[in-house]
């Protein structure tokens, strides 16, 4: 169990982290999402003790970490984002000396051949870590984090830098640890969070923006639900036309060619009216091409949330980021 | 205990690991023989002259103890490349975050790696006994004062490892890391040399804080307790401000 309370970071007069509160039961898997230099990988570094929390507290396991440090450690793997590996010790080597400084007393040599078999590491057990590939080296910072069997642990953009079956591996192994083990994980590949995580934790700028399942997330922000519409006819006519139908909280005129138009539709919650929106366009003689409700994607979600207005070259940006994760998903 | 005897054991690993403890090794006893080798000519020139003037002829006190209190400046050179890369090297690898959020005490990272540094020392030092050896072999030297010799030696190492520490404790860069120990190891080196153009009290100060001052007795076969405690307090004092710099980094961030 992970309860974190009000806690903040300030460097100086700027301020990393402002007042993050959340929790993570037992056996449940956290996302943690938010744009670069969020505050993620601070936060992470409170809750492993690496670092103190200006204000506010983070207990792991029912121990404060920074009251009873060594016993919360002791309950915590952690994987930071660029994985803490000794590139002259070989894999073995290296996470045997993890053992031993971790507290592992007894059977170490097998807990490390579990280890590398359950991170897939066992065939190069005598390389040294710093000729291993990225995804191996992620890999092993994965089994560094595991070797002492914690309760909780801390993962800070596990997949990073893998290769799409990785990626699916990586994932598929975090979905295991679950159950036995609670779990915070830091991304910013929007797909990862709806697969994986039972909660997401939406942080920007230092703040929490919104804590729920990634479902509810979806669901609560769709709010009003949106449908598209291509209609031919005089574009502003058919704007001021949809705008008159009842339900319809806003229409946003998107590309236009000759005298077709597309329109999202803004409508209330609950209120079905696709009928009344198809008829006011053929009732004025116009041509309705295309009817459809499109649901909010959790990547709308996050935009919303975490920006007040953006540059269109940002969009983009963020489409590339969200295609690469979707592309490594199929 | 445990965690920290881990940690000496990966440090000194580390060391033979690279090419770092076979080069330090293997230029260490080249020098040593030369410094061994100079005073053993002039000592073999002097008993040839001995029977014109007579005078006692002392193997301890015109040979090895010279042979030994020379090898000290090898220290200076050699040092900052050791200390360098204590903590530089953790920080830039990012591995400090390994150490740091381990159930372990920065205590226990501190003495680990001050250790597994001086058992590097230890290990260069025990191998010029092998010289020391030939001349019990050939002769008769009193081996008390050479003992004392080597225990000022590994107290004076502890000294230079443990303010290399500090000093790479402050820094990612290791070239910076390196030459600042140098340098603060060379002013302590060569501070008396002002102590003429200052008062007496001054000039009480910076003999006492000279680090080569109190090596001498040592070299004598003396233990005075002023200059153990002298080594063992500047040993303790680099290790605490370590440890406050390691504590200060984590709330920096």
């Amino acid at each position: 169990m992970i309860e974190v309370q009000h806690l903040s970071k300030k460097y100086g007069p700027f301020t990393a982290v402002d007042d993050v509160s959340f929790r993570a039961e037992s056996g449940e898997i956290l996302g943690f999402l938010g744009p670069n230099g969020a505050g993620k990988t601070t936060t992470m570094r409170i809750i492993t003790g690496y670092m103190p929390a200006t204000g506010g507290k983070a207990t792991v396991a029912g121990f404060d970490v920074f009251d009873q440090p060594l016993e919360a450690k002791r309950r915590t793997g952690y994987l930071p984002e660029t994985p803490p590996l000794y590139p002259d010790m070989t894999v073995r080597e290296y996470l045997r000396f993890v053992a031993k400084i971790k507290g592992v007393r007894a059977n170490v040599n097998d807990r490390v051949d579990a280890v590398m078999k359950k991170t897939w590491v066992a065939d190069m057990a005598n390389r040294h870590c710093g000729k291993l590939s990225k995804g191996y080296r992620q890999r092993v910072g994965l089994a560094q984090a595991l070797i002492h069997e914690p309760e909780v642990l801390v993962l800070d953009e596990p997949t990073a830098g893998l290769d799409p079956k990785q990626i699916i591996e990586t994932r598929q192994l975090i979905r295991e640890l679950a159950g036995t083990h609670t779990i915070v994980l830091s991304t910013h590949i929007l797909p990862e969070v709806a697969q994986t995580c039972q909660k997401v934790v939406i942080i920007n700028k230092g703040r929490i923006v919104a804590t729920d399942s990634p479902h509810a997330l979806t669901e609560r922000l769709r709010g009003a639900a949106r449908i598209f519409v291509q209609a031919q006819g005089p574009a502003d006519d058919v704007q001021r036309a949809l705008q008159g139908v009842t339900g319809v909280v806003r229409v946003n005129l998107g590309e236009r060619r000759d005298d077709v138009g597309n329109f999202d539709v803004d409508t209330e919650t609950g209120v079905e009216i696709r009928g009344e929106v198809a008829s006011a366009i053929v009732r004025n003689g116009w041509g309705l091409l295309e009817l459809r409700p499109i649901g909010m994607s959790l990547e709308d979600v996050f935009l919303s949330l975490t920006t007040e207005e953006i540059e269109a070259e940002d969009v983009k940006a963020q489409a590339v980021v969200t295609d690469h994760g979707e592309v490594s998903n199929a | 205990m445990r965690n920290m005897v881990a940690i000496a054991q990966r440090e000194l690993n580390a060391y033979f690991r690279s090419p770092i403890a076979y080069v330090m090794i293997g230029f260490f006893l080249i020098l040593f023989g030369f410094f061994y080798a100079v005073p053993l000519y002039y000592f073999v020139q002097q008993s040839a002259q001995m029977g014109q003037s007579p005078g006692p002829m002392n193997m301890n006190q015109q040979l090895i103890g010279p042979t030994l209190a020379n090898t000290t400046v090898i220290m200076l050179f050699f040092f900052p490349l050791i200390t360098m890369r204590t903590y530089s090297e953790e920080k830039r690898s990012g591995t400090i975050e390994l150490l740091l959020t381990s159930p372990i005490t920065d205590v226990q990272i501190i003495l680990g790696k001050f250790f597994g540094a001086l058992l590097l020392y230890l290990a260069m030092i025990a191998l010029t006994v092998i010289h020391l050896a030939i001349l019990f072999y050939f002769s008769d030297p009193e081996w008390k004062p050479i003992a004392t010799a080597y225990l000022g030696l590994i107290l004076m190492a502890s000294c230079f490892l443990s303010l290399g520490m500090f000093i790479s404790s402050l820094t990612k860069n290791q070239i910076v890391a390196a030459m600042a120990t140098f340098a603060v190891f060379l002013m302590l080196w060569v501070i008396t040399w002002i102590s003429p153009f200052v008062g007496p009290t001054t000039q009480a100060v910076l003999n006492y804080l000279s680090l080569t001052e109190h090596f001498d007795d040592f070299s004598k076969g003396i233990i005075d307790t002023k200059h153990v405690i002298y080594y063992l307090s500047f040993t303790a004092l680099g290790l605490f401000l370590t440890a406050k710099s390691m504590d200060s980094e984590r709330w920096r961030g």
